[in-house]
């Protein structure tokens, strides 16, 4: 049985011209060496009724073989900061923090650590499934006391905790207290212990929140043992502290009666938009933040009177922790490539081989960046590969009731689940059930892939891709992350921009370049389904990260908690576009109404499709019913369908000239469109269970396209590419680059 | 919680109209059926597992828990995907209503 063993990432999705991408590859044990390539994608499908898998090789000094290795990767969140000064006069000790322990009952988990476990020097605080509050002291001579409070946490729940150990007497004093009131609660207490012998709890390891230090790994400590659940203001004194004075320091500045003796305290409610932690004592022994925990969330004293951390930032002083989450692999680098200076703008991948291995680290050749090199550019949605990269749905629940069949699981599928520390999708629930919100690139994505079996997003746009090499029609390509930077400038040097399939998740910068694009005399064919749907962020000192927030409603598989809307990446709000007043519906025309996986449909033409405006569509065509035939599901209309709304947005003036239907009951419209929940909502009963293709001009001579449907690329290659929909869009597709401009 | 519709096992003219078409659309009557069987816990869930891509699937179980592997059932091996929607209904019918699924 086919067995996946090899996958890598890059250090650059998008890269011009004269630029450097470095490519990262792990193999597990099996594949002793592979072969790499760069080659130009043109097509990807590899079902039987596909147009299979092509590529051209693009000659470079990629191109040998190499030696398979596995590279190791340390996932989980937590917070590093380096030994110094502030802690370097410890010999009593207090530990304090705010917890709310979302997997109390997993593991024993760390809290605070800073220890030297070789030498026995140093301190860990940390909570146990049956002990609850553990204080772990160095003995000076490689070992370590330890001593715990005797009761397990309660999940879910905010506690205050705390550890004190006096050197002098030896006392150490333990207690943890559940902060909401209950008629029964055995899960707060004290417990007092004496130490026989001293402890040395100076050490010089780095300090760490949220995890123990393991080793050190890439000239780093990396974090092990690490706490699920979230963490407010942690602090370290030299002194054993009273307890209205642990209380004091729960919130607000430190006391000035306590600054002598603060070794540090952390204010997470500050400098959410960064990986830093702020010490607010006058040590400033400020921290950083390892593989994006989550920030801007609620703290223990969250009233619910504020619904955003930018205008109370000290109700929100907490940080969840996680062990699962992922920023970067930092892999150590298999080959790198400078892309030679005539390479054309294309999808490229580096093409690894080894006997019946293959992966396609993918990425994206930009023209050169001053400068179009067609009048065509093809927007690649790099912020919806990241959304979806390492989708786990499959794998860990194979829902038929999406599909209406049974789940295929792929070896792709196999090898993801065999690898938990690759992270997780923006669809995935981390460990502890909290949703996932942030995704990075820096790791193999393994379902964004060319020829991965599930057709959605990169996989399902090869067919588009495929489409335009058979078509001869020129285009460049850029990216989601391009435009995010660049702006409208990079649109602008194109007469039409064409989406692909799915363009669901835009951030601010991507939405304003495409409006405005719009409005400028651009064209634009938005050649899918539910786009322009979530809002999500980028941080320009996180390079290949993202966040979203699934806030209100919208067709989710998780929900974000009350209070925790805005992203703190930018302070925004999150959530569907809508919900900040741009409609899809108002950019292009329509926007998402209904999803199914099992069969799709067709399309009829509307009286609107013989409106003279829209004669140049149908040139050529004289069938009434369009794309009853394609590669997903068997039809043009399918999978995610979008449709025109005034309500909504959709310009007055704008032509509906083809509607779907006939959806069968695995088709039901989204949530947000839903009052009540009535028994009409499947595709048989409701109307509103359709797809339409619109198309409308804008300002200055512009125009806007739009299919309504994930699945209208799919249908593209049917009767080698001689059919109703290859020819609408092809007929749109040479208006949209003439010049001459639309009235 | 998974579904609870009932089936009744006297519904044998609905296990027909599956078995000549297991890719659906399906009769109303059937997909309540169908919806039934395909509602279930995550773990133990039937799902196929690609042997050899687009021609060979094998019957496997999902385990329910991240990174453990799916339970493959070496014995039940498809070299079409309606054949095994055709077998897993079977099983499902004999699971849910106790009596097994007999069609001459």
């Amino acid at each position: 049985m086919l067995e996946k063993k090899i996958a890598g990432y890059s250090d650059e999705i998008s890269v011009a011209p004269g630029e450097r991408i470095r490519f990262m590859v792990s193999c597990e044990p099996g594949v002793d060496r592979y072969q790499a390539d760069i080659v130009r994608l043109i097509s990807g499908d590899r079902q039987p009724d596909g147009p299979g898998y092509r590529d051209e090789l693009l000659p470079t000094s990629v191109s040998g073989e190499y030696p398979g290795r596995t590279q190791e990767t340390y996932c989980g969140s937590y917070a590093v900061a380096p030994d110094g000064p502030a802690f370097s006069a410890l010999a009593d000790l207090s530990l304090q923090a705010a917890i709310f322990p979302t997997l109390p009952a997993l593991r024993r988990a760390c809290l605070i650590s800073k220890m030297d476990v070789e030498a026995g020097r140093g301190f860990a605080l940390w909570t146990d499934p049956s002990d609850g509050l553990v204080l772990q002291l160095g003995d000076g001579r490689g070992g370590l006391q330890e001593y715990a409070l005797g009761q397990p946490f309660v999940a879910r729940e905010w506690y205050l905790v705390s550890a004190t150990y006096d050197s002098a007497s030896g006392d150490v004093h333990l207690r943890q207290q559940l902060l909401d009131s209950y008629a029964l609660d055995t899960s707060s207490g004290v417990a007092r212990h004496s130490s026989e012998a001293t402890a040395v709890v100076g050490c010089n390891a780095p300090l760490l929140i949220a995890a123990a230090s393991r080793e050190e790994a890439r000239g780093k400590p990396v974090g092990e043992m690490i706490f699920n659940g979230r963490i407010e203001r942690p602090v370290v004194a030299s002194r054993v502290l009273e307890g209205s004075e642990i209380e004091a320091l729960r919130s607000g500045p430190v006391p000035v009666d306590l600054r002598t003796d603060i070794c540090a305290a952390w204010d997470f409610g500050q400098a959410f938009e960064t990986d830093e932690i702020i010490d607010i004592s006058p040590n400033r022994a400020h921290g950083t933040l390892v593989n994006l925990p989550i920030r801007a969330v609620r703290g223990s004293n969250w009233t619910g009177d504020e619904l955003d951390f930018n205008h109370a930032p000290d109700q929100y002083a907490a940080i969840h922790f996680l062990d699962d989450s992922l920023y970067d692999c930092e892999w150590d680098v298999d080959f790198e490539l400078e892309v030679p200076a005539d390479t054309p703008s294309g999808l490229y991948a580096a093409r690894l081989t080894a006997a019946d291995q293959e992966d396609h680290i993918t990425f994206i050749v930009r023209p050169p960046r001053d400068r179009a090199t067609a009048s065509l550019a093809l927007l690649i949605p790099t912020a919806s590969y990241m959304a979806y990269g390492n989708s786990r749905g499959g794998i860990e629940a194979g829902n038929e009731l999406l599909s209406n069949r049974l789940h295929v699981v792929s070896p792709e599928e196999r090898y993801l689940n065999r690898h938990p520390e690759y992270g997780n999708s923006m669809y995935d629930n981390h460990n502890d059930g909290t949703g996932v919100c942030y995704s990075s690139r820096l790791r193999p994505l393994i379902n964004i892939r060319p020829t991965h079996p599930w057709l959605w997003q990169l996989s399902a746009d090869m067919h588009l891709v495929e489409w335009l090499e058979a078509q001869g029609i020129p285009f460049d390509v850029i990216t989601d992350e391009d435009m995010h930077q660049d702006g409208v400038s990079l649109l602008e040097r194109y007469s039409c921009v064409m989406t692909c399939s799915h363009p669901e998740y835009y951030s601010t910068n991507m939405w304003d370049a495409v409006h405005a694009f719009t409005q400028r005399g651009g064209r634009l064919m938005y050649m899918g389904g539910n786009g322009f749907y979530w809002r999500v962020a980028y941080r320009d000192d996180k390079p290949g990260a993202m966040e979203m927030r699934r806030t209100e409603d919208g067709s989710r598989s998780w929900a974000s908690e009350p209070g925790e809307y805005y992203m703190a990446f930018t302070g925004e709000y999150g959530g569907l576009w809508w919900r900040a007043g741009r409609t899809p519906q108002s950019l292009v025309g329509n926007g998402f109404i209904a999803q199914g996986f099992d069969h799709s449909s067709y399309f009829r033409r509307t009286d609107d499709s013989h409106d003279p405006r829209a004669a140049f569509i149908f040139e050529g065509i004289d069938d009434e019913i369009i794309g009853d035939f394609g590669l997903i599901g068997g039809g043009a209309a399918g999978l995610e369908l979008d449709s025109a709304s005034r309500a909504y947005g959709t310009p007055p003036h704008a032509l509906t000239v083809a509607t779907s239907e006939q959806h069968t009951d695995c088709y039901i419209r989204v949530n947000e469109d839903i009052g009540h929940m009535l028994l009409s909502i499947g595709g048989q009963d409701d109307p509103q269970v359709h797809a339409d293709v619109v198309f409308f001009e804008t300002p200055r001579g512009g125009a806007v396209f739009s299919t309504g449907s994930i699945g209208w690329s799919s249908a593209l290659f049917h009767n080698d590419h001689d059919n109703n929909v290859s020819r609408m869009t092809r007929n749109v597709l040479d208006r949209f680059l003439d010049p001459m401009p639309f009235e | 919680m998974p579904s609870q519709y009932p089936i009744d096992p006297g519904r044998t003219d609905l296990a027909r109209e599956f078995m000549a078409n297991p890719m659906g659309p399906h009769s109303a009557a059937l997909q309540r059926i169908v919806t039934r069987m395909r509602d279930t816990e995550a773990a133990g869930r039937y799902v196929l597992v690609t042997r050899v891509p687009y021609q060979e699937w094998g019957l496997a179980q999902l385990s329910g828990q991240r990174g453990v592997d799916v339970t493959l059932l070496e014995d039940q091996v498809f070299t079409s995907l309606e054949d095994a929607e055709r077998a897993v209904f079977k099983m499902r019918w004999e699971l849910i209503t106790g009596t097994p699924l007999v069609l001459d």
